[in-house]
């Protein structure tokens, strides 16, 4: 089911007439394609979780439309729209057990949804196996890990074959191995079932991992919508660019002058095509190279070892960021001699993301 | 180990013997009386051991009328207090403006001093020279005839005796669910929102279980207290109980002691056992219900 938000606002009143109004969600306006995974981003109070009620229906918006494939929602109960949502606490009623739990909402239905008892045991049978639940099936929840009650959970969420599964922080509640296993539990479920889902998060690699798009929010607006590579590639502002990341780019104060960048007066990289101006240079920590020759030279601090790959730590004058991290090959950073006061980088074009100062729009240039 | 032991007995020991002199000793102590006959406290005399003060007690009148007024107390004030108390609670969840107005003002008779709740009682159900009542009054209105219900008919009083019970045990039990009610997560809620579950199965199916643990509570120190019941009593219709034929069985524990009819510890005893096997029995059955229907 193909999920439209058209102009969608939601603003919540302040109690007392001196604040202003809160916007959490200002006119969004973007289509959600069917039987993706979509993850709303963004860091904490941006809108994301406000969002996903307004699809839920457990919020009603201000102004604006939602439509599942045809269906304007938008007045809809959350009963109506046939959605299954996922809490970030799960949610799972503790006196019950995993079978009961997950055959609650079939008990609801009424009229001509109504179910047999054999048609709610075939479902009930049929969700479990999909989240590889059966043996668990006459625990109570508070005899199952985090995990597990998860995927109850979520088993709850799609026995009523909801058009559109919400997931808000599926994963904030779970420990770091758990996290990275339930995530591919969660594509494996959307993929076999092929209901459109959205999830919310303001893990940036949780969302990298899984979802077939994002949605970066800041205070209620959407900044950039995309394949999560494409965003993580080419940030089209300041703040998309500093969110997505780990370890987080690196935002240097610099400016351009005759097509070429400068920090702090050294011209470090050829910028065909930008205005001369202050800018905001940010460098993601895989574009850096060490090389003797380089031409932006930074005070070195340390060489952390990361498994796999190498962590070059250093400071320069003109970084935003307290401690400059680039991410190098253990072969090249085997090179660096560690007591040298010095580190040297060239930088890779790719990797470098001129913004405006004033706005911290991006600033194009040819590469 | 032998000397932690020992220390932690030292610990132990001024509650242990604040507690064995005021409570464990005197619990023993009417065990004890109660199989001795014609026990005399100022003598310290007795004629003979058996259960002759069980048989005395079970066959006086008085405590016989003490043991029905008591169960009818109970039957009646516990079931419609704690489901009076679930609906105003329930009441107080669901608004928003005013909430807080309303829960003081359930919750002044709790505070009220007992002096002050006679007083109003009096008014309002008392006749005297000058009035019939408040309560007889409205009766008059609607074309009914008026009733004396401190010195009426069984009925009336037993209405007066339960309608202050329940009136008296209310705010705490308002106060009690509506903190459990509150402290349902919202969440389950909204979950059962999105499944299309009716209010009324999210109450019987959510909410109920939910609350059941403070429930239960309510449920079991209701029994306990109603059985415990004498001052309510006392309050409204004076200390000659028996006379009224509203006795309970600690006032007739009382009337034996220090009544004007008592100086019998031996009977005395022996209902207060009989009370004790009584409420024993019930919170028994309450817990085998409870290991069913409670969730924790």
């Amino acid at each position: 089911m193909k999920v439209i938000l058209k102009d969608l606002t939601k603003i919540f009143p302040n109690r007392t007439k001196k604040l202003p109004d809160v916007i959490a969600v200002n006119d969004f306006d973007f289509e959600i394609p069917d039987g993706k995974l979509v993850g709303l981003l963004g860091p904490s109070g941006c809108g994301k979780s406000t969002t996903l009620n307004l699809i839920s229906g457990l919020q009603s918006p201000t102004e604006g439309h939602i439509l599942f494939g045809d269906d304007d929602v938008t007045d809809l109960p959350p009963e109506k729209r046939g959605v299954g949502l996922v809490f970030q606490n799960y949610a799972l009623y503790p006196h019950l057990t995993v079978r009961q739990n997950i055959r609650f909402p079939l008990e609801n239905l009424k009229g001509a949804e109504k179910l047999t008892k054999e048609e709610m045991n075939k479902r009930v049978e049929s969700a479990a196996a999909l989240v590889q639940l059966e043996n668990y099936m006459d625990r109570k929840p508070s005899e199952l890990s985090g995990g597990q009650q998860q995927r109850v959970a979520i088993a709850r969420a799609l026995v009523k074959t909801p058009r559109v599964l919400l997931l808000d922080e599926p994963l904030s509640n779970l420990d770091a191995r758990l996290r990275l296993q339930t995530r591919e539990e969660i594509r494996r479920i959307q993929r076999e079932t092929g209901v459109t889902t959205v999830f919310v998060t303001h893990d940036q690699e949780e969302a990298m991992s899984i979802s077939d798009m994002i949605v970066v929010m800041k205070e209620g607006v959407i900044q950039q919508i995309g394949k999560p590579q494409e965003v993580y590639d080419s940030p089209v502002n300041l703040f998309v660019a500093k969110f997505l990341g780990t370890p987080p780019i690196n935002v240097f104060h610099a400016r351009v002058e005759k097509e070429m960048l400068f920090i702090a007066h050294q011209p470090v990289l050829s910028v065909p095509g930008a205005p001369d101006g202050e800018v905001y240079a940010a460098i993601r920590p895989e574009g850096f190279i060490p090389d003797k020759e380089g031409p932006l030279t930074c005070a070195l601090s340390g060489i952390e070892v990361m498994g796999r790959d190498v962590s070059v730590v250093s400071t320069h004058p003109e970084s935003e960021n307290v401690a400059i991290r680039s991410i190098v090959g253990a072969e090249i950073a085997s090179t660096i001699d560690v007591s040298a006061r010095d580190v040297r980088f060239s930088l890779k074009p790719r990797k470098v993301f001129l913004y405006d100062r004033a706005t911290e729009e991006r600033i194009l240039f040819a590469l | 180990m032998e000397k932690k032991q020992w220390k932690a007995w030292l610990y132990l020991l001024p509650a242990i013997l604040f507690l064995g002199v005021f409570m464990v000793y005197p619990l023993v102590d009417v065990f004890v009386y109660s199989f001795e006959e014609g026990y005399n406290s100022a003598s310290q005399t007795f004629f003979g051991t058996g259960f002759y003060n069980y048989s005395y007690v079970l066959h006086d009148p008085y405590f016989l009328q003490a043991v029905k007024n008591t169960f009818l107390l109970v039957i009646i004030t516990v079931p419609l207090s704690t489901g009076l108390a679930l609906l105003i609670s329930l009441g107080l969840n669901a608004i928003k403006p005013l909430r807080d107005l309303y829960q003081t003002v359930f919750f002044l008779p709790y505070v009220t001093n007992t002096l002050a709740v006679g007083l109003v009682f009096m008014i309002l159900f008392k006749k005297t020279a000058y009035s019939e009542g408040l309560v007889n009054l409205l009766i008059g209105w609607f074309g009914g005839t008026a009733v004396d219900f401190i010195e009426g008919p069984y009925w009336a009083k037993m209405f007066v005796l339960c309608f202050y019970t329940i009136w008296v045990v209310l705010p705490f039990k308002i106060l009690i669910l509506t903190g459990a009610l509150a402290s349902v997560n919202q969440d389950y809620y909204n979950a059962a929102r999105i499944d299309g579950t009716s209010k009324f199965r999210i109450f019987r199916r959510i909410t109920l279980p939910m609350i059941s643990p403070m429930l239960f509570y309510l449920i079991i120190t209701g029994f306990i207290g109603a059985f415990k019941a004498y001052s309510d009593a006392v309050a409204l219709f004076g200390t000659n109980l028996n006379a009224a034929g509203m006795n309970t069985i600690v006032g007739y524990v009382y009337d034996m002691l220090y009544g004007d009819s008592g100086g019998y510890p031996s009977y005395a005893s022996a209902a207060a056992i009989i009370l004790f096997v009584i409420v024993l029995t019930i919170t028994c059955i309450n817990l085998l219900v409870k290991k069913n229907h409670v969730y924790y």
